[in-house]
């Protein structure tokens, strides 16, 4: 008999499934496990395990399996604003800090990849520490659109356009310059 | 006083039944993670640190730029509310569970009419969340959206030009953003066509949750689509695949409640008539039996089978039939078997009181 994964004492009869990109994940609980889970969280029901199912994602990437050259473990392999070790990050699947995402971000990217299909973000943008974020997506968006007036034979909108990217890059550059100068002169 | 309000009124406008599409899409949520630029995430926060940033995000909340985006806030330290207190705002959706461990470090925030909230010192500093009845996505973006920049015209953001806004964990990375819908499909699940096509949806990037017995139907038919990417989507286009996906399945599950009137018109009547007899009648009832009638009679009432009782009140009977609801209504500890008998007279009454207007 199949005991409960929760209280590992009664036998378990229900399975709480969650569905992710075809994958199921099946958790067995007891009649009153079930229960009390599902008293604690009617419909919002909790994702299950979901750190632990990213720990084994990231525990693989830390461990590339035994075939092909053995990689030496990186040295100094932890977070320097937090101190978050890798070893921590592995079992744990929480970073510690912001700047954790700077010593362990290129180890994280096959795992984004995999997850989310992509390493760049692609939504909002904050608007007081955004910075030039902001305006490059927006020359990314007008130059889209630009290309769909042309495609629509819409040539004078297509001038508009180009003018207005235009102008956006030289508040870019002369940001840039600004800043490049400020650096010299420190 | 709101919070008492909040506490004592078991009613909460997402609830109400009042959105679009709202005879199978009970609610909408769209949560988002934010993290402050200058401190660990919460999980290696010292009890101090936790203290700066429910104070850093009171000031924000308390802000011109907020009030003027959002409305009127309200800042709750958790460990000023009492424990059922504290599980009463779980049971109504204002807060997620992990806010009720290490309490004593957390806050959350409420707009008066509970559809904002923002729970503090969870996995993320901020975890601001909208919920709103029926299918009201775009809307709870927009709303969620406002609030976010008017708390970052006072906060720094941990933002990264490339990843976006940084989170604790690595998988939110990006927008941050968690939309949701709750579905009451018991149309699905009787014809027998749930499982391929929760299968077939889970393959487009979402995640679906519900709860199942074995070899029998889901308790309540109540089931949770969220996207599961977060990063390379802009939020609208997040929102706007969830939104096509969910009026995929409305017309799948309109479609299914069709088929069962027409073709199994005396059993449906049946299994609603049912649901309904015994819960006007029942004395005693367990919260699974509560969940699976009040499902039964929801479909009854979506069906015109039963008339005189709003579709709403049987939202608001599953959260009130919840267990902090009921001690907190019963005003005392409950044992086990006086909650189920608590359960069935509240119910009665409730349905009694529903069917004399
Ligand atoms: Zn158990
Ligand atoms: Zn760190």
């Amino acid at each position: 008999m199949m005991e409960c994964e929760r209280c590992h004492q009664r036998p378990a009869v229900i399975f709480l499934t969650e569905i992710t990109n075809g994958q199921k994940r099946t958790m067995r609980l007891c009649e009153q496990c079930a229960r009390e889970i599902q008293a604690e969280s009617f419909g919002f029901l909790p994702q299950i395990d979901l750190h632990n199912f990213l720990a084994g994602l990231l525990h693989n990437e830390f461990n590339p399996p035994a075939s092909g050259p053995a990689e030496p473990p990186a040295a100094g392999a932890r977070c320097e604003a937090c101190g978050l070790t890798e070893a921590q990050f592995a079992r744990q699947g929480l970073l510690g800090c912001g700047e954790c995402y700077k010593y362990f971000g290129e180890r994280l990217e096959p795992v984004f990849r995999r997850i989310h299909g992509t390493t760049c973000h692609a939504g909002k943008v904050p608007e007081r520490t955004g910075g030039r974020v902001k305006v490059v997506n927006r020359i990314e968006r007008l130059k889209l659109e630009m290309k769909e007036a042309i495609n629509r034979e819409e040539f004078e909108r297509a001038a508009q356009l180009r003018d207005s990217i235009r102008e956006l890059e030289k508040e870019l550059q002369q940001e840039d310059q600004a800043h490049a100068s400020e650096r010299n002169s420190e | 006083m709101p919070l008492k309000e909040t506490l004592n009124n078991a009613h909460s406008h997402w609830m109400d039944g009042s959105g679009p599409e709202a005879d199978i899409v009970i609610s909408s949520r769209v949560r988002v993670a934010r993290n402050l630029a200058q401190l660990p995430f919460p999980h290696l926060l010292s009890p101090q640190q936790a203290g700066q940033v429910i104070d850093a995000v009171r000031a924000a909340a308390d802000s011109a730029a907020v009030r003027e985006k959002a409305g009127e806030l309200t800042v709750i330290r958790m460990n000023e509310l009492t424990p059922v207190d504290r599980q009463i705002l779980v049971e109504k959706h204002l807060i997620s569970p992990d806010l009720l461990e290490d309490f004593e470090r957390k806050a959350v925030v409420l707009r008066e009419d509970e559809v904002l909230s923002v729970m503090i010192n969870e996995e993320d500093h901020l975890r601001l969340q909208c919920l709103l009845p029926g299918l009201q996505l775009n809307e709870a973006w927009q709303l969620v959206n406002a609030l976010d920049d008017g708390l970052e015209a006072t906060l720094d953001y941990a933002f990264d030009e490339k990843l976006g806004y940084l989170t604790a964990c690595p998988t939110n990375v990006g927008t941050g953003m968690r939309a949701s819908v709750m579905l009451h499909l018991p149309g699905l699940v009787l014809v027998n066509q749930i499982r391929g096509v929760l299968a077939a949806i889970s393959k487009l990037g979402l995640t679906v949750r519900g709860l199942y017995g074995e070899g029998t139907e889901a308790a309540g038919n109540l089931f949770q689509i969220s996207n599961q990417i977060t990063l390379g989507q802009a939020e609208e286009d997040i929102v706007a695949g969830l939104i096509s996906v969910t009026r995929q399945l409305l017309g799948q599950e309109r479609a299914a409640r069709e088929a069962l009137s027409r073709e199994r018109k005396e059993q449906l009547a049946d299994r609603v008539g049912r649901a309904y007899g015994v819960l006007k009648h029942a004395c005693i009832m367990s919260s699974e039996e509560a969940m699976r009638l009040l499902s039964d009679l929801r479909l009854g009432i979506n069906l015109e089978m039963i008339k005189n009782i709003p579709a709403s009140l049987i939202t608001e009977l599953i959260v009130l039939t919840r267990p902090a609801f009921l001690v907190h209504a019963a005003g005392r500890e409950l044992s086990p078997v006086e909650r189920d008998v608590y359960r069935a007279k509240l119910i009665r009454r409730k349905i009694a009181a529903a069917q004399q207007c």
